[in-house]
């Protein structure tokens, strides 16, 4: 079997290799990842105190707006598509991913996407100011002109975002080696194929209310404008039947990684494999019949706020199957607690604060008062930072000796969790007090009474902007001179990467599929 | 890399991918029609229905529910828009009528629509109405001022709990859709 591959910049243009793919996906998210992150250190710094300091009211929008975009379909999504290129091929014995002429495609859109929607903000009237959400008619009738760039930016990602989710299920329906049946799979390559399923249930719906919303712009419909006999209300209902499921699409990669690594570091094997395989799958299913708990203070009757409410409390019950999993894995196992394991640990504890808070903006009567408050952005935060992002951070730490053959510096790992364990609740704590006692979001300056909230979140998310720096180096050195990694790092790791393949691993595998017992 | 076998193996997956997406897409769009069925048979976003007929009606003398008058005006319409009287006291099943009155202060023939809007949402599927100017646009010259009305009874059947509502009317600039026979009309 040859190791050759093409180098220079054709490499990476026409590659169809899915691990060349796999590290581009993984690097563009980071890029993102900073360039969100710092429209987040704008923010924080506006709010670091009342009164306006740093910018106007209008950019200060444009920033919330382009930083929950950014995150979500440029950091969350492409991070774990990257990881699923890199490990699903490699997690079921399969030489490549099932299609790698649309791999390649479905990641070259990407960097288009993001310059189309970053480009927007040099335009005139400035960039998107109404929100991730998008809502209609703020994004319909009162937009800036740059909203079709938006548009179109969602279209090209929710395209990139398709391909690749067919990627993954028909790769993982036709190309597992012989003997790797479907409860055979780890539990990553699960929750990735039902996350597949999830996106091409959802992302068709995006595209859907984004092109009602160009037609509403420019080509005389009135989907959202009640002049015309439309609804502004239904383009919620629209969106959120697309958003809430994107939440499990950003979150259950990461439920796959940590139930990797939870068992590699307790030396035992996961709890309760099938029950965590269903419990992902009632949550996928579930997620589509809850969307209305984000409409609650929509004037709602009665019977539908009691039928979200029940619906979507419901899905504490299998999420809660998947953390007493995670913890009955680590009971009376042989712990150590190198990175990757720490950031699973705090991504257990907390994701479930996350988990909580979620639980109480479930309940429609105490909804009103949370509604647009901080409280929502520290609950979403708390699900997505220290949820799908140290899942993701776990995974890089885990799995990049295999990657790259090298280790990265147990110590510098170390200093990086606690840095990021310290700034991700020293930013998003205080949120929830300054959200309960009433302060709205999206806001550039609020009232005199949430000053030492803010003070201390803005703290934070500057120590949470550096941290990320302290990760970048952390990694860049490991590549250059990580110490030789041994072929399988982790003695309590299973699965056919590291028991079957060498570190680092070669640009081919398993061109003769291995024997799966 | 795939062989031809794996190939034609990924080929029924492929096409049944791609039928759910295209079919999600047009759901998305089917959710439209669905939504309004469903808020038309519910009522539950407050929109009323069109026109009712008012016959064999009866009437209950022992209830009062007041209904209250709301106006707004859209962004970019020079109109002024209000009813003249801000609530009426009703017995379910009568027959009202509420004057509402409209000046174009602007300089410009305007075409108005008004979208009505019951609260709360369950109130809408008893309130009636026989005559409305909202079942029509209403084309005023520069200046001109006009008097419109609004004829409605409630159900009977009106939930016990309901005993004030109110009928919202907000008024839109549409000339835009108008714009050739606006133009024609000068
Ligand atoms: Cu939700």
């Amino acid at each position: 079997m040859s190791d050759h591959h093409p180098t220079g910049i054709k490499r990476w243009l026409f590659t169809t290799n899915h691990k060349d793919i796999g590290t581009m996906y993984l690097w563009f998210s980071f890029v993102m990842f900073l360039t969100g992150g710092a429209m987040a250190m704008v923010i924080r710094a506006e709010l670091y105190q009342p009164g306006l300091q740093f910018v106007e009211p209008a950019f200060f929008n444009q920033m919330t707006t382009m930083h929950g975009l950014i995150m979500v379909f440029g950091a969350v999504m492409p991070s774990m598509v990257g990881l699923a290129n890199w490990l699903i091929p490699m997690q079921i014995g399969a030489p490549d991913m099932a299609l790698p002429r649309m791999n390649n495609w479905s990641f070259w859109i990407l960097p288009f996407a993001f310059t189309m929607l970053l480009s927007s903000l040099f335009m005139e009237g400035g960039a998107p100011n109404f929100g991730w959400t998008f809502y209609a008619p703020l994004s319909t009738t009162y937009a800036p002109p740059s909203t079709d760039f938006f548009i179109f930016g969602v279209h090209m990602m929710g395209i990139s975002s398709i391909m690749g989710a067919i990627n993954v299920i028909v790769t993982v329906f036709n190309m597992r080696a012989p003997g790797m049946t479907l409860m055979k799979m780890p539990l990553f390559v699960w929750t990735w194929l039902i996350t597949a399923f999830l996106l091409i249930m959802v992302m068709p719906v995006l595209a859907g209310a984004v092109t009602m919303m160009l037609t509403d712009r420019h080509f005389g419909t009135s989907f959202f404008d009640a002049a015309g006999g439309g609804d502004p209300v239904m383009f919620q209902h629209i969106f959120w039947f697309f958003g809430h499921p994107e939440v499990y699409i950003m979150i259950l990669p990461a439920f796959g990684v940590v139930s990797e690594i939870i068992p590699a570091f307790s030396r035992k094997k996961l709890f309760g494999y099938s029950s965590m395989v269903y419990a992902t799958a009632s949550i996928a299913l579930l997620s589509f019949i809850v969307w209305a708990h984000h409409m609650f203070a929509t004037g709602m009757p009665v019977a539908g706020e009691l039928f979200f409410m029940i619906a979507t409390m419901l899905i504490a019950v299998p999420t809660g199957v998947k953390i007493f999993n995670w913890v009955a894995t680590m009971w009376q196992g042989s712990l150590t607690f190198e990175t990757p394991m720490l950031f699973s640990i705090s991504f257990v504890i907390l994701f479930t604060i996350g988990g909580f808070s979620g639980v109480m903006l479930a309940m429609a009567p105490v909804d009103f008062q949370y509604h647009d408050t901080y409280f929502v952005v520290a609950h979403f935060h708390y699900v997505l930072f220290p949820g799908a992002i140290f899942g993701t951070t776990a995974a890089v730490y885990f799995w990049l000796p295999k990657w790259t053959g090298k280790m990265y510096n147990e110590t510098l790992g170390k200093i990086h969790f606690w840095m990021s364990m310290v700034f991700v609740n020293l930013t998003f704590f205080p949120m929830h007090f300054s959200g309960l006692a009433g302060m709205p979001r999206r806001i550039p300056d609020y009232n005199m009474m949430f000053a030492e909230f803010n003070m201390w979140a803005s703290i934070g998310a500057f120590g949470l902007g550096l941290t990320q720096i302290f990760f970048l180096v952390t990694i860049i050195m490991a590549i250059r001179n990580g110490k030789k990694a041994e072929d399988k790092q982790w003695d309590g790791a299973t699965g056919l990467e590291w028991d079957a393949l060498p570190s680092p691993v070669p640009y081919h595998t398993f061109a003769t599929p291995p024997k799966v017992d | 890399m795939a062989d031809n076998s794996e190939k034609e193996t990924n080929k029924p997956l492929l096409i049944r991918l791609v039928a759910i997406i295209g079919g999600m897409f047009l759901f998305a769009y089917a959710l439209v029609p669905l939504y309004n069925v469903f808020c038309d048979i519910t009522g539950i976003n407050g929109k009323t229905r069109g026109q009712a007929l008012y016959q064999n009606v009866e009437i209950d003398k022992q209830r009062v529910v007041t209904v209250e008058f709301l106006t707004n005006v859209n962004r970019g319409m020079p109109w002024e828009f209000r009813s003249l009287v801000k609530s009426i006291k009703v017995h379910p099943g009568e027959l009202n009528e509420v004057q509402f009155y409209a000046k174009n202060r602007s300089k410009q023939d305007i075409v108005g629509q008004t979208i009505p809007s019951v609260s709360p949402g369950e109130a809408a599927l008893y309130l009636n109405k026989t005559e409305c100017f909202c079942f029509d646009q209403q084309r005023l010259k520069a200046g001109e001022e006009v008097d419109m009305v609004v004829k409605f009874y409630l159900d009977a059947d009106l939930p016990k709990d309901i005993n004030r509502l109110t009928l919202s009317y907000q008024l839109f600039n549409v000339s835009d859709s108008f714009k050739f026979e606006v133009a024609t009309s000068k």
